[in-house]
């Protein structure tokens, strides 16, 4: 169904020399192929940005979301655009592969032309040949690294570590990396990384009294340029991930700390200060209008493949956001001219990763089978055939939740289920068989029970509402960046323009409107609180259990709410 | 980190902590002792609160500085403080508007004391956060609201 990179040459190169009119995405491919990754070199400083990879150390296939909705500010502005809507804002024509490269659309068919994205053994060996161009690059690592796969988990993230070192991170902030525990990341930090990769994070300090846990920024000299590289960590680690785990570990945005490092940098002699940042996009851009004299935040988070910065005014002068999207499907390439101690001119691009166009390296792929081998029998296990395409990403459902909470309604036999909005986990196309690596790409976390509970109808009503706060708050700075959490059984309508606390209305179970006073049995994973931890037994086991059972998955319908207030948002194509 | 300050304060009991800075003469005992306001603290509004303090109508001002977290990490422990920079002020307090009794803190300032106060409170619901600053006979004001979230389901 889908071919090796040879094969795919090919293909090319047969269409061409028989003449033949070629089919249009082939052509495109091969065009693009040449001019993809053909980057001329530009300034003397280059940062290379890959972010929330998710331990994706092979390619896969990754559909962009059709659902990523901004109000009130937000409306209609970069990252809350989707499919025809961003190709347009950022100039690109429908059925390129730079549409297939950023947006959900014609995904099926546009992932069988162009193939699998990412995997560290082709990022390699784009990597190698940005590094080439300009010899003093840095290589970035905005977090979300060591978690989302099988292997990561069952190693301890030391598959990851390993993968990061040999592609030759040189700075890396922090999120998903805590729910390992602190003790954990202090040793990578202080064994595996020593000397080799610097952990930064200004907003992460002490509990008690407020002392660094991380180096705030570090000052690396590129071609005679000092740069400043400021870590900002993911603000709200320890609510929206267990706070047992990073029990004596502070976060929050810290805007003003923010503002004294960057002045120290400047103090220091950096010449550029770059932000590596895991807030999210909305908190990006707002913290870019607020704090001076930031040059770039790199960003990521809320997975934003954005093909070009947002450029934001502010007091300082003028600062980039960009967000370089997930599971290593891109490379943010960010370069600059710095010309006596003044930044002169800038370029930046997001390069796609298509496995197809970049030749694997080979100690990288030699690395990658070396550390998944004792763990093959296991992964590749067929536990069902999807008869349609499966994906996450979307601020309400995805279709891989629907199976996920489907299962859970099944196995645990309740009326309800919730699964986290989780913005990471890989995609299936149609005809594809499901692999127990394929589940927990959806599911591999260090507290990953499952949990029955009996809640009333009002306090289902308070969880839908608290989530949904979190998404739609019009202040970013209240917003944890996750989606809205998915809901099986439940159906309801959604308001985000609503006030909190008034978004969600109609709840209906079986045709029966949700009683706020009446107990209802409500299946669930993923708990934070300390009390839920080994709950029940891991999801991955239920879901692979459920699946071994359906063993040919028709296509789901997923469960949507009814939605107000998002008529004609350029943000959602239904 | 200062492993040895935390050491220190980890071995000594909290009361022999204070009486060691009570003795080095770095909190002076009648500080903590300042004129308790009963019936401030057993008011339940935002207006009755502000009554009990002879605070009726307080001003807006961007001389005080209410610092604290967007989102608490925990609601029973969250870190807020209080700086103004208005000559003279000699009251602080700290006011959650959604709380069961709004006052969750006064601080009073003897003269020359810098203006400048953290302290922990508890919060049970996302809520408006007061700090109410006292200078001369008048009373000023500053917000900033505190969400307190269920958690879980982050990206």
């Amino acid at each position: 169904m889908s071919m090796n990179r040879r094969e795919f040459l090919q293909v090319l190169a047969v269409a061409a020399a028989g003449g033949m009119s070629l089919h249009s995405e082939l052509a495109l491919a091969e065009k693009g192929a040449g001019k993809l990754y053909d980057l001329p070199k530009f300034g003397n400083v280059s940062l290379l940005h890959i972010t929330d990879c998710h331990a994706q150390l092979n390619p896969i296939y990754f559909r962009e979301p059709s659902v990523n909705l901004g109000f009130g500010e937000q409306f209609g502005k970069v990252p809350h655009l989707v499919g025809d809507k961003l190709l347009k804002h950022f100039g690109f024509k429908p059925n390129s592969i730079e549409a297939h490269a950023y947006t959900y659309l014609n995904f099926e068919k546009a992932a069988e032309t162009y193939g699998r994205v990412g995997g560290f053994a082709h990022l390699a060996t784009l990597v190698k040949r940005m590094k080439a161009r300009n010899p003093g690059a840095l290589l970035l690592d905005g977090g979300d690294t060591w978690q989302g796969s099988g292997t990561a988990l069952w190693t301890n993230a030391q598959d990851m570590v390993d993968a990061c070192k040999a592609l030759g991170v040189n700075v890396m902030t922090l999120h998903w990396e805590a729910t390992y525990g602190e003790a954990r990341v202090k040793e990578i930090e202080e064994k595996d990384f020593a000397g080799v990769v610097d952990i930064v994070a200004q907003n992460v300090k002490t509990a008690d009294f407020g002392d660094p846990v991380f180096k705030p920024y570090v000052i690396k000299n590129m071609n005679g340029v000092p740069v400043a590289i400021v870590g900002q960590a993911f603000p709200y680690t320890p609510i929206a991930n267990p706070r047992w785990q990073v029990p004596n570990w502070s976060y929050g945005i810290q805007e003003e700390n923010m503002q004294a490092v960057v002045d120290e940098a400047r103090a220091k002699g950096a010449q550029v200060v770059v932000v590596l940042s895991h807030n999210g996009m909305d908190v990006d851009l707002k913290m870019a209008s607020r704090v001076r004299g930031i040059d770039a935040i790199m960003g990521g988070h809320t997975h934003d493949g954005m093909p070009a910065p947002v450029i934001v005014k502010n007091a300082g002068g003028q600062t980039l956001v960009t967000n370089a999207g997930s599971n290593g499907k891109y490379l943010g390439v960010l370069d600059f001219d710095v010309k006596n101690g003044k930044i002169a001119g800038y370029r930046y691009k997001l390069l796609p990763v298509f496995a197809n166009l970049l030749p694997a390296d080979k100690d990288m792929q030699a690395l990658i089978d070396k550390v998944r081998a004792p763990y093959l029998g296991k992964l590749n296990e067929q536990l069902a055939v999807s008869e349609g395409t499966l994906y996450r990403r979307g601020n309400f459902n995805g279709t891989f939740d629907q199976v996920i909470v489907d299962a859970l309604i099944k196995e645990k036999d309740a009326e309800i289920a919730f699964s986290p909005g989780f913005r990471w986990g890989t995609s299936l196309l149609p005809g594809q068989p499901i692999l127990m690596e394929h589940v927990l790409d959806q599911t591999a976390i260090t507290y990953p029970w499952t949990t029955v509970s009996n809640m009333s109808g009002e306090m289902i009503k308070t969880v839908l509402e608290d989530v949904c706060d979190n998404l739609f708050n019009p202040d970013p700075y209240y917003q944890q960046g996750g989606d809205m959490v998915r809901v099986g059984g439940l159906q309801y309508t959604c308001d985000p323009t609503a006030k909190a606390g008034q978004r969600i209305s109609n709840m209906m179970l079986r045709g029966q409107l949700i009683d706020p006073a009446r107990t209802y049995k409500v299946a669930g994973w993923a708990p934070v609180s300390e009390e839920a931890k080994d709950a029940g037994e891991p999801i991955w086991e239920l879901v692979a259990r459920y699946l071994r059972d359906v063993k040919t998955l028709k296509p789901v319908q997923l469960n949507m709410p009814r939605l107000k207030g998002a008529d004609g948002n350029p943000g959602i194509a239904l | 980190m200062n492993n040895q300050r935390r050491n220190v304060l980890k071995t000594g009991t909290g009361a022999a902590v204070l009486g060691a800075l009570a003795a080095a003469g770095i909190i002076k005992p009648g500080i903590a002792l300042a004129e308790w306001n009963k019936a401030a603290f057993e008011a339940k509004s935002m207006a009755d609160t502000l009554k009990a303090l002879g605070a009726a109508q307080p001003a807006d001002s961007k001389d005080v500085q209410l610092t604290g977290p967007d989102i608490a990490e925990n609601g029973a422990v969250v870190p807020v403080g209080v700086t103004s920079a208005i000559p003279g002020t000699t009251m602080m307090a700290i006011l959650i508007e959604k709380n069961p009794n709004a006052l969750a803190a006064s601080f009073t300032l003897p003269a020359g004391t810098e203006a400048n106060v953290q302290t922990r409170v508890k919060m049970g619901q996302t809520s408006n956060v007061y700090a109410l600053v006292k200078a001369g006979d008048k009373f000023f004001l500053a917000t900033k609201e505190i969400k307190v979230t269920l958690g879980g389901c982050g990206g």
